[in-house]
């Protein structure tokens, strides 16, 4: 590790979500729900210098680990990023992510008249497609670009 | 085998519009042959909006093959003004009947039903979603006039919230239709619709004048553009009478032109197109009959 990746401190036990690409990492938070108030230590490195990527973004989760859900819309937002799961400050596991069918749950519909924005009990679900999702029950396309704009917490 | 629901024409293969359509032929020439053919089978009718033709369409259709229907009654006076959810509803009436018609104000309402039911639910509306019954109509009235092979199909109107247009549209790509929508900026056909459209390899044309296509066509289909689709009174006028057709206008059309609508309309075809030979509307209206008894039959039959 460089010391200027450094710079964003090391973490015992928990998840440290990597080549995010630069300007994705509020979104990574937003995905995991993450706004400060649950107290979970959390580090965030923005324009990271890199040589995978340009410059990229890396965040890490103390005493957290990501659902399979949270990975697979972190996998639309930031196709190469890798999850390292660190226990005891080591990687005990380093994968990267892969792009999903579908999401589940995690986003809402921006369809104020989907079905899903009622008080139903249904879990939203999207398939991916070509730089879009497609909402499972009212069927609309939603740019992966506007992915960060569908989040429970957004920033 | 699993229950069959009718939730959007898109999940419609061209065997099963096939199947319905020539099931429809067949109670149309000898409707005695099915009246009792769901005897002793009940039909839920759950209508969160307003409706009266489709409603009364399927009552007629359901009493036609022997069955009997119950009918939720009006929002207003139904627990969903006690706050229950769609899915607590369906799974209540569930209890009730055979078979679930729904129209919701909601899109996907229909798709959400169906995953908490084993009952067939046949999708009749679902908010700007789609009417795939009101399409298996538009197809057998289409079929009777021109032919599904090798058309051109004309649709105008409020192509971004109609329902109806977006399930045609899709069943529409399963034949060799060349399509055509006419609309201004404003109601245009949804990207997601286009999407599929495109998906499917369908001529698809756009417009914002009915006469840049009117010659072409073998089907012109008029949906009404509704006032509350506009921020003021003035706008909704001046958009809602370019998009009028009469008797007049229609005579550069190919003599066959069959005009459709899904009624009711307000002044998008004028009376004097009623005369013509070009009116299929009211027949269509009337196709819904034995369309729907086909779809009863298809759905509940299968039961046992």
């Amino acid at each position: 590790m460089t010391d200027r990746q450094l710079r964003v401190a090391k973490i015992r036990d928990g998840t440290v979500i990597d080549h995010l690409p630069a300007g994705t990492a509020l979104s990574v938070l937003g995905i995991l729900g993450i706004d400060g108030s649950n107290g979970e230590g959390v580090s965030v490195g923005m324009n990271v210098r890199s040589g995978r990527i340009a410059t990229k973004d890396i965040v890490k989760v103390e005493g957290r680990e990501l659902s399979q859900e949270e990975v697979d819309v972190i996998a639309i937002i930031a196709p190469v990023a890798t999850i390292n799961i660190i226990r005891d400050y080591e990687v005990v596991e380093k994968t990267r992510v892969e792009t999903p069918t579908a999401v589940t749950g995690v986003l809402r519909c921006p369809n104020p008249n989907c079905i899903t924005n009622e008080d139903e009990p249904v879990t939203t679900r999207f398939a991916v497609l070509d730089g879009h999702l497609r909402c499972r029950y009212c069927r609309g396309l939603i740019a992966d670009a506007a992915v960060p704009d569908l989040l429970a917490v957004g920033f | 085998m699993p229950t069959e629901h009718v939730l959007s024409a898109s999940a419609l293969t061209r065997d099963d519009i096939e199947e319905v359509l020539a099931a429809a032929r067949a109670i149309a020439e000898t409707p005695a042959g099915h009246h009792d053919r769901l005897r002793n089978r009940l039909l839920g009718l759950l209508f969160f909006e307003p409706s009266t033709r489709t409603r009364m369409s399927f009552a007629a259709a359901m009493q036609r093959l022997g069955g009997d229907v119950i009918d939720m009654g009006s929002v207003d006076a139904s627990s969903v003004q006690k706050g229950e959810s769609l899915a607590d509803t369906v799974r209540v009436i569930e209890g009730y009947v055979d078979a679930i018609v729904l129209r919701h104000p909601s899109e996907g309402a229909a798709r959400v039903a169906s995953e908490f039911v084993e009952v067939p639910i046949i999708n009749a509306g679902d908010g700007a979603g789609q009417h795939p019954t009101q399409t298996l109509l538009d197809l057998y009235t289409i079929e009777e006039a021109v032919g599904l092979e090798d058309i051109a199909v004309g649709i105008v109107g409020d192509l971004k919230y109609g329902r109806t247009v977006h399930s045609l549209a899709a069943a529409l790509s399963r034949f060799d239709v060349t399509q055509h929508f006419i609309a201004p900026p404003s109601l245009r056909l949804p990207d997601h619709v286009r999407y599929d459209l495109d998906s499917a390899g369908v001529q698809v044309h756009e417009h914002t004048d009915i006469d840049a296509c009117l010659e072409e066509l073998d089907v012109l289909y008029m949906t009404r553009i509704q006032r509350e689709r506009f921020p003021d009174e003035a706008e909704y006028r001046a958009v809602a009478g370019a998009y009028r057709i009469g008797a007049a206008d229609l005579e550069m059309a190919q003599a066959h032109l069959a005009v459709l609508h899904p009624l009711p309309r307000v002044d998008e075809i004028a009376a004097d197109v009623d005369a013509t030979p070009h009116a299929w509307y009211f027949q269509q209206s009337a196709n819904g009959i034995p369309v729907r008894m086909a779809l009863l039959e298809r759905v509940m039959g299968a039961q046992g």
